[in-house]
């Protein structure tokens, strides 16, 4: 899964977030990824924030950075 | 005709609070004020001699043969039309109505020809019965005089005939394309001797507007109308209820059978999605299921450019399961799935997700609701609570105001569609949303208050604009918000939806719907009694699809429109068991139930039945499994019933991750477009061929039943079992009841269901559990299944996919009456003849504009692919829009539309791509390739002897 299709589709999810208040913009984006998002996916999105994450916008880059932080890295199955 | 009317009792019911009390040839009975004599005679055990009245039909009066004596009234009344009064005394049965009623019969049979032995009814006629009971022993008018005995058979129907010959004018068929069809195709002709059946202007009925639904052939009581089947093969000696394999309306069935041949489907007159009516897929289309392309044994291959080569049941099995475990010891656990299909059984499907998270190891299942109504699920479950619609389809016939937005039941849901038309006849506001004028903008009988005729890829913003009225307005219903609502968030969403960009003169620029029909919409909507919305795929199909599902939930529950019969926000499913595969826990985030992989309680009672071990992260959706393969980390996929290749989106990027696969299994009646990059291919079974069953789009589990062997010796269930077996993991049910009381078990809207129980009661609505143990017709009366109901703020994002200089038409998509999703079964039946190609519907004036006329052959052109195919000019687009369907694999619809997908769920946004057309002479580089691959990798390699 090419970076650029995942950091479309986490700016999609926090696009939709957007309108709420930032920390909770943030935090629904990232109960959509850890509940809809297959874990290569998300550790591929992770890897990508990693690499400077180009092209996430701030809420997505954010609720990744959470992901990042409070679970355990993704092992690719 | 039909033998289900054999039990008619000649006029339909009537609801009457008032109970009127008769005496009937000595018999007291007593019924609802309304009742026809005829119908409370029946009641009492009497039947009443009747050719022009069924009990499907208002009553007529026409054919004279129910005439009744009434004491203290002077004639012999038809008893059809005569209603009931108190103290009523009726002689069904006298001299005098025995002498009128073989007048009137030696009338009939004068001009009717005598040839009951070789006739297609006989032994099914009533004109014959009739004759009998009345005694008829002399026709004393002879046969010599005037007839119509030379009047021309009408053979142009694929599925029936029309022999004027023996039609005794009694209207049946007509009126049954008026009231229960509701398409006026048929009246009668001319007056007196003259008078006669015509098919619209006296054209042949496959020129007219006959929709070949069948209501006419049924109801004829003689062999005027026939069908084919029943002249080629006579009359069925057994029958069997079950539920139509075609849409999500879920049409209850009797397959008519002599042996193993089915000779008719009829449809059921106590199926409670249809009430006895069908379409021409559901009633005629059927004989795909034998048709000469049926797959019936398995086959292998190491690779797609070798021929397949058919070896034995166990063969397959064994190498399907030995292939998945090298790649998963390769690759990995997670480096296979599946997908379960919306045209395969609730056990089916069951099984087969079962299957992944117990046997294969992870949750990589998904399902074809993945691109079709996965919206719907997610948008429905975040506002009410549940993933599923509100009302029963009977509710339609409660609504005052009837919004429809991106479905076209006349075409997708043709027996909805006929009860929907039978509402707005009696009075009922219908407001369409649709980029197209579709049938139900205009049509005999049928005018909507409100075409919103918007651009593709707006509904958001016309959905905020319906709201912003209704807020700024004060058309709320406040009580209903107070009491079932949670107040903080509406208090955010009546914010919201008040910011100028959603006022309808604002959002007139971005959908192109005036402001002022925006807000008489609005105010119909909100103030026009009971107002009920019914959505299809021009809802879902878009990147904010989920968006707009709690859109349209935050517009009913403003309104309060929700948790009575007449209202509701209704999905109308695609293929006949969407609900039922998402039902039973096909997502690869939710169990049955719609419960998250990640409830640890929910996983636990898995686990314990199970006995095994689940993963409690979410498994791969359909577009990341693409996506996963061509990275290289998705190797392995068992499809059943389910044409991925024609389907889905960017045939270009599913071709290519289906080559980077290196084990797919295909489980299917025929060598689909995804055949062709298989390595096994497991032959499936039709609806016909086993036993279990479907849930339709009001959330109606209906039997399945099986009324002829699998062709192929196993029935879909079987071959499931079968490789979970060989993988290790055992299953060991011996009949899909079994499966069902698992589900039951494990699955609390399912805890009251069970063979035993749709048996007793025919098909139940889920939930059904203790709380409601005779199922639930109508959902959230009195609360939300989450409590209170929640409003979400549901911003209009524009969707990327942009018109612009090299493609500055939008392409929306659909389906038509006569074809079903990817055309596999329709196509292999007479249906073709009304839809042998797939169309592109443009506007005259983009026509004109590119040099095109009705007919030609144009390129349809995308940033992702092209394909060619005819045009047809139309003003039923907009200019600037144009439309095609998908159900046939040489147009490839899919290789224009794009990979841009809905933000919560990624199902595709198959309504909105941004297209040129321009005139060509010759098939798209894909098309030539795509054939000669299709002929390449369907060689099945000859047996050694």
């Amino acid at each position: 899964m090419t970076p650029e299709r995942l950091a479309y589709m986490a700016n999609q999810i926090a696009t939709f977030f957007r309108s709420r208040p930032e920390a909770e913009a943030v935090a629904g984006t990232e109960d959509h990824l850890l509940k809809f998002w297959d874990p290569r996916m998300r550790a591929e999105l992770l890897a990508h924030v990693a690499a400077g994450g180009a092209g996430l916008n701030p809420i997505a880059r954010q609720a990744a950075e959470r992901l990042a932080g409070c679970v355990a890295p993704p092992v690719r199955r | 005709m039909s033998r289900v009317l054999a039990n008619d009792r000649g006029t339909p019911p009537r609801l009457s609070e008032q109970q009127v009390s008769v005496l009937i040839d000595g018999h007291g009975i007593t019924v609802p004020a309304g009742t026809s004599i005829m119908r409370a005679a029946v009641v009492a055990g009497i039947k009443i001699p009747k050719l022009c009245a069924t009990e499907t039909l208002e009553p007529f009066g026409s054919c004279r043969l129910c005439l009744v004596e009434i004491d203290g009234r002077k004639g012999t009344p038809a008893s059809c039309t005569t209603p009931v009064e108190p103290g009523m005394t009726v002689h069904t049965q006298t001299e005098r109505l025995s002498r009128l009623r073989r007048g009137v019969m030696e009338l009939y049979i004068s001009d009717h020809p005598l040839d009951c032995l070789t006739c297609s009814a006989n032994g099914d006629c009533e004109l014959q019965d009739m004759a009998g009971v009345v005694g008829l022993r002399e026709v004393r008018y002879g046969y010599e005089g005037a007839n119509h005995f030379g009047a021309k058979k009408d053979e142009s129907n694929p599925y029936f005939t029309f022999d004027p010959t023996k039609c005794i004018v009694c209207s049946r068929c007509v009126r049954a394309c008026e009231e229960v069809q509701g398409t006026f195709a048929l009246t009668i002709g001319e007056r007196g001797f003259g008078s006669h059946v015509s098919p619209g202007m006296d054209e042949h009925f496959f020129d007219s507007e006959c929709v070949s639904c069948g209501a006419c052939v049924q109801v004829c009581p003689t062999a005027t109308l026939m069908e084919k089947s029943v002249i080629a093969n006579g009359q069925a000696q057994r029958s069997v209820v079950t539920t139509c394999g075609y849409c999500g309306v879920g049409c209850s069935f009797e397959a008519e059978l002599q042996g193993d041949r089915v000779v008719r489907m009829t449809p059921y007159m106590d199926g409670k999605a249809n009430h006895g009516h069908s379409c021409v897929k559901g009633r005629f289309a059927w004989g795909y299921a034998t048709h000469k392309d049926r797959i019936t044994k398995p086959m292998i291959r190491a690779t797609i450019e070798e021929p397949w080569r058919e070896v034995s049941w166990e063969e397959a099995i064994g190498h399907t399961a030995a292939e998945f475990r090298r790649i998963q010891q390769k690759y990995g656990r997670g480096a296979v799935g599946g997908i379960t299909s919306s045209r395969c059984t609730n056990e089916e499907t069951f099984l087969v997700q079962k299957l992944i998270r117990a046997a294969f190891g992870n949750n990589n299942v998904d399902t074809c609701a993945r691109v079709c109504h996965s919206p719907t699920g997610y948008g429905l479950k975040t506002a009410f609570g549940t993933s599923a619609g509100t009302q029963d389809f009977d509710s339609v016939l409660d609504a005052d105001v009837i919004v429809v937005i991106g479905a076209n039941p006349t075409e997708g849901h043709p027996v909805f569609a006929s009860r929907l038309k039978r509402r707005v006849r009696e009075g009922a506001k219908l407001i369409v949303a649709d980029p197209r004028r579709i049938d139900l903008v205009r049509m005999p009988h049928i005018e909507a208050a409100h075409h919103l005729a918007l651009l593709p890829g707006t509904n958001v913003a016309l959905i905020n604009a319906l709201a912003h009225v209704v807020v700024a307005e004060d058309l709320i219903a406040r009580d209903f918000v107070a009491e079932r609502c949670e107040a903080d968030d509406f208090a955010t969403w009546c914010a919201f939806v008040s910011r100028p960009e959603n006022a309808p003169e604002h959002v007139a620029g971005i959908t192109g719907v005036p402001a002022a029909e925006i807000r008489a919409a609005a105010r119909l909507y909100a103030t026009g009694g009971n107002a009920a919305i019914y959505y299809g795929l021009g809802v879902t199909e878009h990147s904010q699809g989920s968006t707009m599902v709690m859109g349209m939930a935050n517009l009913a529950m403003a309104t309060g429109n929700l948790g009575r019969s007449g209202v509701g926000v209704n999905p109308l499913r695609g293929q006949n068991n969407v609900q039922g595969s998402c039902d039973m826990g096909s997502f690869p985030h939710e169990l049955s139930g719609y419960r998250h992989i990640s409830d640890e309680a929910a996983r636990a009672l898995f686990e314990a039945a199970w006995d095994v071990a689940l993963e409690a992260e979410p498994g791969l959706r359909i577009p990341n499994m693409f996506d996963a393969a061509l990275d290289g980390s998705f190797k392995g996929i068992y499809i059943q019933g389910e044409d991925i290749v024609q389907s889905d989106p960017n045939t270009h990027h599913v071709e290519a991750a289906m080559r980077a696969m290196e084990c797919v299994v295909v489980q299917d009646l025929f060598l689909n477009e995804t055949a062709a990059f298989a390595h096994v291919f497991l032959p499936g079974s039709s609806f016909l061929e086993k036993d279990g069953t479907f849930t339709n789009a009001e959330r109606r589990i209906s039997p399945v039943r099986k009324a002829v062997a699998p062709l192929a010796g196993l029935a879909d269930w079987e071959v499931t079992m079968a490789l979970s077996n060989a993988l290790g993991y055992p299953m060991n049910y011996k009949h899909p009841s079994e499966i069902m009381d698992e589900i039951a078990r494990l699955t609390p809207t399912f805890a009251g269901v069970s063979y035993a129980a749709l048996d007793r009661v025919g098909s139940i609505q889920w939930p059904c559990n203790a709380a409601a143990p005779t199922g639930t017709p109508v959902m959230h009366i009195g609360k939300f299944v989450r409590g209170k109901g929640r409003f979400v703020v549901t911003e209009y994002v524009p969707t990327d996919e942009r018109t612009g200089p090299r493609f500055p038409l939008l392409l929306t998509t659909g389906r038509i009456l006569t074809q079903y999703n990817v055309g596999a079964q329709t196509r292999r039946t007479e249906n073709n003849v009304w839809h042998s190609e797939d169309l592109l519907e443009i506007h005259p004036h983009d026509a004109e504009n590119r040099g095109i006329r009705d007919g030609d052959r144009v390129a349809l052109m995308s940033r992702v692919g092209e394909t060619t195919l005819r045009a047809q000019v139309t003003e039923r687009v907009q200019p600037g829009v144009v439309y095609t369907t998908f159900h046939h694999p040489i147009t490839g619809a899919n290789v224009v539309t794009t990979e841009y997908s809905d933000w919560a769920t990624n199902c595709p946004e198959y309504k909105v791509t941004a297209v040129e057309v321009r005139p060509t002479n010759r098939w798209s580089q894909w098309q030539e390739e795509s054939e000669v691959l299709r002929e390449s990798t369907r060689r099945v390699a000859v047996a050694a002897e």
